[in-house]
């Protein structure tokens, strides 16, 4: 059994098919990719299965426990984390901070309104570990808003893994990316290919095919191929529509 | 806030200003003021430390605040006159009706936000001020609830008189020291971390796994309690309770205070837009019955020029002090 596995997803925005038959399975451990054009369904297709956007039909399993349409923050509390595309982060908060109010250990406090926010030390200490992992622990002082573009993204990242996820969701991690900071993220997302099982939405195909287990090809709100980055190389449909060009 | 670190309990400048409140009664009728300026003073700085609960550290424009002030003068009123006129078991029916006020209008704007929300909060506040003008039994209407007593606060071995002014003074200064330290500690507590960060960024904090319309029921609860314990202490002054304080209008003069003191960008600042807003009210007073209107410009000159208000200033000018200190060990200059 798939660690996270959807089935049959449609959605429609008014008279507009968004999601049509899109059925997915991500097993653990393995390192998934999602690409397609723009405007394909890729980031509606996370919507859904991050719990953003209920389908109108079909069903979202997580380790067979059916999440379909639960509210983000229960599928978060399940182990299930996600980055944006467009970068979120909470902006007037230090970068130790972004991270620290992303731990389960915090969520468990959620309910103290008279007790010391970051006092606990191992709770200091597994923020640490995780800047020091995303590459960030020297700018733990810094303020969010403060960081460049790539630190920014590397936050992004350092945020989702605080939640301690099972799964993780990355929403075009390098767009925006020069090559430099495509290559510390690919090196990040390489430490953390194994450890966790990850799905990435990316438009970089070099990125992409280089840390990906397997890959599915969204188009016009469908899955219309799916497989290994070699046998994807060969694919007809990809090459004709010019998505898998690579060196 | 730095990496870990605990933030302390008490601070300069909260003993600072609940020192200098303290010598008030000594000076004030020497400056050409009177004690009853800074009873209303502090009850409002309590009452505006509660609604920037809501506006400044969660980021949810309330403007129809007033009905939870006006909800705590009446039931603190009603439960003296129904139940048993015992101060404190008063401020708890004040408190108590307040915060349920709360609970019913969170209950149906917790989903919402921005415009939306502001919108709802006034329609909820013409709902309360309706009610209180026209359950003519129960509120008194327009001529509101007459002859509250000033119930004298009793610790068991001993009792005060809070007729005086004076012994009001230093009974709701004892209640904005225990609300403004239970608020500091609330927003460095967990909780209130999450609130600013759900203020920050509502969808990042619900894909972290935080339940967004949970934390801002319970925060507007918690304001519209305290402010019921304000509305409360302003029924003990004003031995009364108006409709007045439901309206609209009333509810903009708490948005007023809180923006002019700074209260987006310090915990203090809707204290300093407190003070700031009934000195204009009585020095600009004194020399026109216009004063609003004067008033009404420096607010907008401050949300034009200056929107951390008068907090903001006063840090700034701080910290161009500091910079134009000399410093006392200095260190090479980087070239």
């Amino acid at each position: 059994m798939a660690l996270f596995e959807a089935s049959d997803l449609h959605l429609r925005f008014g008279d507009r098919v968004v999601l049509e038959n899109v059925s997915l399975a991500f097993e653990a451990g393995r390192l998934s990719g999602i690409m397609g054009p723009n405007g394909a369904g890729k980031t509606t297709c996370f919507n859904v299965l991050t719990g953003r956007y209920k389908p109108d039909r079909g069903r979202v399993l997580l380790e067979g426990r059916d999440i379909t349409g639960r509210p983000p923050q229960d599928i978060a509390r399940l182990g299930v984390a996600r980055s944006f595309q467009l970068m979120s982060l909470f902006d007037e908060f230090t970068v130790f901070e972004n991270v620290a109010i992303a731990l389960p250990a915090t969520r468990r406090r959620g309910h103290d309104a008279l007790g010391q926010a970051y006092a606990d030390p191992a709770l200091v200490s597994e923020a640490y570990a995780i800047l020091d992992q995303v590459g960030l622990a020297d700018h733990a002082d810094d303020p969010a808003k403060s960081l460049s573009y790539g630190a920014r993204r590397a936050l992004e990242i350092g945020v989702a893994l605080a939640c301690r996820p099972k799964l993780l969701f990355l929403d075009e991690p390098t767009a925006g990316l020069g090559s430099d900071g495509r290559a510390r993220l690919a090196q990040l997302v390489g430490k953390l290919k194994g450890a966790l099982t990850i799905v990435i939405i990316e438009h970089d195909m070099e990125f992409l095919f280089s840390l990906a287990d397997e890959i599915s090809v969204i188009h016009w709100g469908q899955v219309i191929a799916r497989g290994t980055p070699a046998e994807l190389k060969t694919n007809a449909w990809v090459q004709a529509s010019n998505l898998g060009r690579l060196n | 806030m730095t990496a870990g670190r605990s933030v302390p309990t008490f601070t300069a400048s909260m003993l600072g200003s609940w020192m200098l409140f303290a010598t008030v009664p000594f000076w004030i009728e020497r400056v050409g003021l009177y004690q009853y300026l800074a009873v209303e003073i502090l009850i409002f700085a309590t009452y505006a430390l509660a609604f920037n609960l809501v506006l400044g550290h969660a980021g949810l424009p309330s403007f129809g605040h007033g009905a939870f002030f006006g909800l705590g003068a009446y039931a603190f009123g009603l439960a003296q006159f129904n139940l048993i006129p015992n101060l404190w078991l008063c401020l708890a029916v004040a408190t108590l009706a307040a915060a349920a006020g709360g609970a019913i209008v969170a209950l149906f704007i917790s989903h919402r936000r921005g415009i939306y929300y502001a919108l709802m909060t006034i329609a909820f506040s013409q709902v309360f001020w309706f009610i209180a003008i026209k359950a003519h039994g129960i509120t008194g209407g327009e001529d509101g609830l007459l002859k509250i007593a000033r119930l004298p606060a009793s610790f068991g071995v001993a009792t005060f008189d809070l007729k005086d002014n004076v012994a009001l003074f230093y009974f709701v200064l004892v209640v904005f020291m225990g609300v403004s330290l239970l608020l500091w500690r609330l927003v460095h507590s967990p909780f209130g971390r999450i609130v600013k960060a759900i203020k920050q960024n509502e969808t990042r904090a619900r894909f972290v796994g935080y339940d967004v319309w949970r934390y801002k029921a319970a925060i507007l609860v918690i304001s519209g309690g305290l402010s019921g314990l304000a509305g409360a202490m302003f029924a003990m002054a004003q031995t009364s309770a108006f409709p007045d304080v439901m309206s609209l209008h009333y509810s903009g003069y708490v948005v007023m205070m809180t923006l002019v003191g700074g209260g987006l960008v310090s915990f203090w600042g809707p204290v300093l837009g407190a003070v700031a807003f009934f000195l204009a009210r009585d020095v600009i007073g004194a020399l026109t019955i216009g004063w609003m209107l004067w008033f009404g410009l420096l607010f907008v000159v401050l949300v034009l020029f200056k929107p951390e208000g008068l907090a903001g200033m006063l840090s700034t000018l701080g910290t161009r002090e500091r910079k134009a200190a000399p410093s006392p060990n200095p260190q090479p200059q980087a070239r």
